[in-house]
């Protein structure tokens, strides 16, 4: 690696830790697309200091950057203010306008033979992290280090005003400044960005970390130190594949499609190494990932499924036990209308766990099934008396309702449950017994399973 | 033809006509179907489309070889909704909020989008500053025949975006009107607002591939939102919105192309004129008749002023009730309400309309403004009665909202309240109610 991509590298590397720590309170404040605004609001500061100051240093274009930025929010604000235009417009027109305007002034410095030989405006739209010095890494690395230590300092204020405004404004604290503090390390952070990956991009720095991070915590700490890990390796990474650093890893340049070969642009890079990363926490993190959230429901469904089954067998049982009766299939079917390869497969897991033994003419429960059977079976008629009891409903409606919540009653709610309704004196004398259905069960009016 | 209006008109024959031609048409499509995006509330999602749709062009681009403008639609279509779909996916099954996973779909999108323009752009007319801000003044020059004329690509394409965007707001007009106003009653009556939702978000993908090469990806948000924005600062009623934003979207494009074409043409008409549109949209914010921050201001003083003026003919009033011999003089009665240069305005006006007038040693009331002040006394105290009568406040709590009232009681909510009170009833101070 040459000196001068270890220059880039740090540049960058070090932009994205702080947007990811900075951006996560945006995120959490629902003030993501903000960054959008103030990069998009700072092309104009860019130009105007370009054409006051000749623009020869970065530290000038990035005060008007910041200035005019700033300038777009305190507009927005006023816009909402004063008139019937909600935000979502007044950002937009902000945004727009201000961009035109930054338009305008670049067409007239670009054609200007006085700034003649400039590079285009591409250069602060889309980035160009290769042109940053060595003075732009200081200056980088000092406003970070004051972004990082305003953080600290302001830690608790910012956290409880992130998550709840209203509570720190009933408690006194200077809410207002603290917007503004949060929005002035928006804006830095913004513009400082803009150099590396342009101004189009400089929001996916600042939201896309903070929402990757999110997906594996749910602590204020640990989110942020995550968001500013993954806006940092994000950041290197993109600049390393944009510098061509993995063609000498590899043998060969996976990026090399296409009929143009010249180095590809940082700024989307990193954009794109982000969203892998995003891409990645919103299918595999543990709980809120979509993998964990489907497994969640497919669980559910079966336990749902089995639970049902094993009440179905028991209701069937029911006129013979203790005798543990053999089922017939089709009864089994048309109780639960499920079709036959549903009714199979329940079976075969049912069996597999050793709640049912199979016969030639149909299922059984087995001594444990039946145990189990019967505690989900007292589940569901508790409920239904309480149901009728407590909250008044027809004795005809609580078979569906009970059949909706009976596989989420903790066991300690059902032990109460029962304590409670044989204080009513609504069971039957003997511990252990279960209470009899409320209503009718089609099952028993049939003629009674064969033995 | 005089030079002056020459000034004002495309010229060159062939060339500025259709650039301006272009680019109203441009700004009227996006405007209209802009409207619905400001009173959805979803402007930020036309943004997202704009900036989304980028890779859809280039991949069309690839995929057809040439600037062909079906094929440019279908991708930019595709993209559109796309990024539509995966904003609300992730917001509402991966708990991303919706501000966040709108920023989250776009700038990715738009990263590819960079990356392939960049791997391709040798063979591509399609070039990151056109992205940025379009390329207006090379319109003119890529035409083809339509029905024997040869009439530039792009006048073509905007039209047709124009005539569907037109057509479909005019067949879903209910649906659309429905929908944006009140979607809680139009899932009610069984509309589909999730369809004609995607249906909007289609067209508006639509009209910011074809705006694309007037305004470029970027600045058609300002086309999109600042119109429809503008027009909803001056009118409550629909139709009129439609047509003001269609207005205020060629306006600026009018704009956008003289600067540029008669000023400096170094200018970037694009740019040009979404700063046209924000200057438009500044103008209705500020003077807008009824909702503008000027008439509110107006509105405002004027309240003002009138409780001052009633503020001191209900003193002049009670001061001859009393009975008390020395008339008050001009000073000491601005002193009273208040002072200052608000308060000599309310003399001076009072005076003017003939409600008081001089008199030996100070101000009187004129017959008109003991009609007046009358009436203002009456609303106070009976106010006052009432808060006693009905609310059971004690006696030294009534003044101060009576104080308020009074200027905002009229002559039905007057006998309303005296209604309920007993008649010939004095005030809780034992004053009487005059008539």
């Amino acid at each position: 690696m040459s000196y001068l991509v270890a220059i880039v590298l740090t540049g960058t590397a070090l932009l994205g830790c702080v947007s990811g720590v900075v951006g996560s309170f945006a995120v959490l404040r629902r003030r993501a697309l903000v960054s959008d605004l103030l990069s998009h609001a700072a092309l104009p500061g860019i130009c105007i200091a370009f054409i006051v100051a000749g623009g020869k240093h970065y530290s000038q274009l990035l005060t008007g950057a910041f200035l005019s930025g700033l300038l777009g929010v305190a507009l927005v604000t006023l816009i909402i203010r004063w008139t019937r235009t909600k935000e979502d417009a007044a950002i937009g027109i902000v945004l727009s306008t201000f961009f035109g305007l930054g338009i305008v002034l670049s067409s007239l410095i670009q054609r200007s033979p006085e700034f003649g030989g400039t590079a285009g405006l591409e250069r602060y739209t889309l980035g160009q992290a290769a042109n940053i010095t060595r003075d732009d890494v200081v200056l980088i690395a000092i406003v970070c280090a004051a972004a990082l230590a305003v953080v600290v300092l302001l830690y608790k204020e910012f956290k409880l005003f992130s998550f709840d405004p209203d509570f720190a404004r009933s408690q006194g604290w200077p809410t207002l400044k603290l917007d503004l503090a949060m929005m002035g390390l928006l804006g830095l952070v913004a513009v400082v960005g803009v150099k590396a990956v342009g101004v189009l991009l400089v929001p996916a720095l600042l939201i896309t970390p903070a929402v990757a991070a999110r997906f594996w915590t749910n602590r204020l700490g640990p989110m942020l130190a995550l968001s500013a890990i993954i806006g940092g390796l994000s950041a290197a990474a993109g600049t390393l594949l944009s510098a061509g650093v993995h063609v000498d890893w590899l043998g060969f340049d996976p990026l090399a499609f296409g009929n143009n070969d010249s180095p590809l642009p940082t700024g989307p890079l990193i954009v794109l190494c982000v969203t892998a990363v995003f891409l990645f926490s919103m299918l595999f993190a543990p709980r809120r990932g979509m993998a964990a959230q489907v497994i969640e429901l497919v669980r559910l469904r079966q336990k749902t499924a089995r639970e049902n089954l094993l009440r179905t067998l028991y209701e069937l049982s029911e006129p013979e036990l203790p005798r543990r009766p053999i089922v017939s299939p089709e009864v089994l079917r048309t109780e639960r209308a499920w079709t036959a390869p549903q009714a199979r497969r329940l079976l075969r897991r049912a069996e597999q766990v050793g709640y049912i033994e199979q016969t030639g003419d149909g299922p059984r429960l087995t001594e444990r099934g039946l145990a189990e059977a019967a505690a989900i079976t007292r589940t569901h008629r508790l409920w239904e008396l309480f149901l009728i009891q407590g909250a008044n409903i027809a004795s005809d409606h609580v078979d569906r309702d009970a059949d909706s919540i009976e596989h989420f009653l903790p066991s300690e709610m059902v032990d109460d449950l029962e304590s409670v309704l044989a204080r009513q004196g609504r069971l039957p004398a003997i511990p252990g017994h279960l209470p009899e259905s409320p209503h009718e069960l089609p099952s028993h009016g049939r003629e009674a399973p064969r033995a | 033809m005089p030079e002056w209006l020459q000034f004002f008109l495309p010229q060159g024959g062939y060339g500025e006509g259709w650039i301006l031609a272009v680019a109203v048409m441009t700004n009227v499509a996006c405007g209209i179907i802009g409207c619905y995006l400001v009173l959805r509330r979803m402007s930020l999602m036309g943004d997202a489309i704009s900036h989304a749709v980028l890779p859809g062009l280039v991949m069309a681009f690839l995929l057809t070889g040439s600037l062909n403008i079906g094929g440019m639609f279908v991708g930019a279509f595709i993209v559109g909704l796309l990024t539509t779909f995966l904003t609300q996916t992730l917001h509402r099954h991966g708990g991303v909020p919706a501000d966040a996973s709108m920023g989250v779909v776009f700038t990715s999108l738009f990263a590819v989008g960079v990356v392939l323009l960049r791997r391709y752009a040798g063979n591509v007319d399609l070039d990151p500053d056109c992205v940025l801000q379009g390329q207006l003044a090379l319109i003119p020059g890529y035409t083809t025949d339509l029905f024997g004329y040869e009439v530039p690509r792009a006048a073509i394409s905007i039209g047709t975006v124009l005539i569907l965007n037109t057509v479909f707001i005019v067949l879903l007009w209910k649906e659309l009107k429905i929908t944006s106003f009140d979607p809680g009653l139009a899932t009610t009556m069984g509309l589909r607002s999730g369809l004609i939702h995607y249906l909007l978000m289609a067209m508006v993908a639509g009209t910011t591939v074809a705006a694309f090469e007037a305004v470029g990806s970027i600045l058609v948000i300002a086309m999109l939102i600042v119109p429809g924005a503008t027009a909803h600062l001056l009118t409550d009623r629909l139709s009129r919105m439609l047509w003001i934003a269609a207005g205020v979207g060629a306006a600026s494009a009018y704009l956008g192309f003289l600067t540029s074409a008669r000023w400096n043409p170094d200018i970037e008409p694009a740019g040009m004129m979404a700063v046209a549109a924000g200057v438009l949209f500044i103008s209705a914010a500020f003077f807008s008749p009824r909702y503008g921050v000027l008439s509110t201001l107006w509105r405002n003083v004027q309240t003002t002023s009138r409780i001052l003026r009633e503020d001191i003919l209900a003193m002049l009033y009670r001061l001859e009730e009393l009975g008390v011999r020395r008339p008050m003089g001009g000073r000491e009665a601005a002193q009273a309400v208040g002072g200052g240069l608000a308060a000599a305005a309310a003399l001076w006006r009072l005076l003017r309309l003939r409600l008081i007038e001089h008199a030996p040693g100070g101000l009187r009331l004129t017959d008109a403004g003991r009609d007046r002040a009358t009436h203002l006394v009456r609303s106070h105290r009976l106010w006052e009665a009432y808060l006693v009568e009905y609310l059971g406040l004690p006696l030294d709590h009534v003044h101060a909202p009576a104080e308020r009232m009074e200027h905002f009681i009229g002559e039905k909510l007057q006998y309303k309240i005296a209604q309920h009170l007993p008649q010939e009833q004095l005030d809780p101070h034992g004053r009487e109610i005059p008539r």
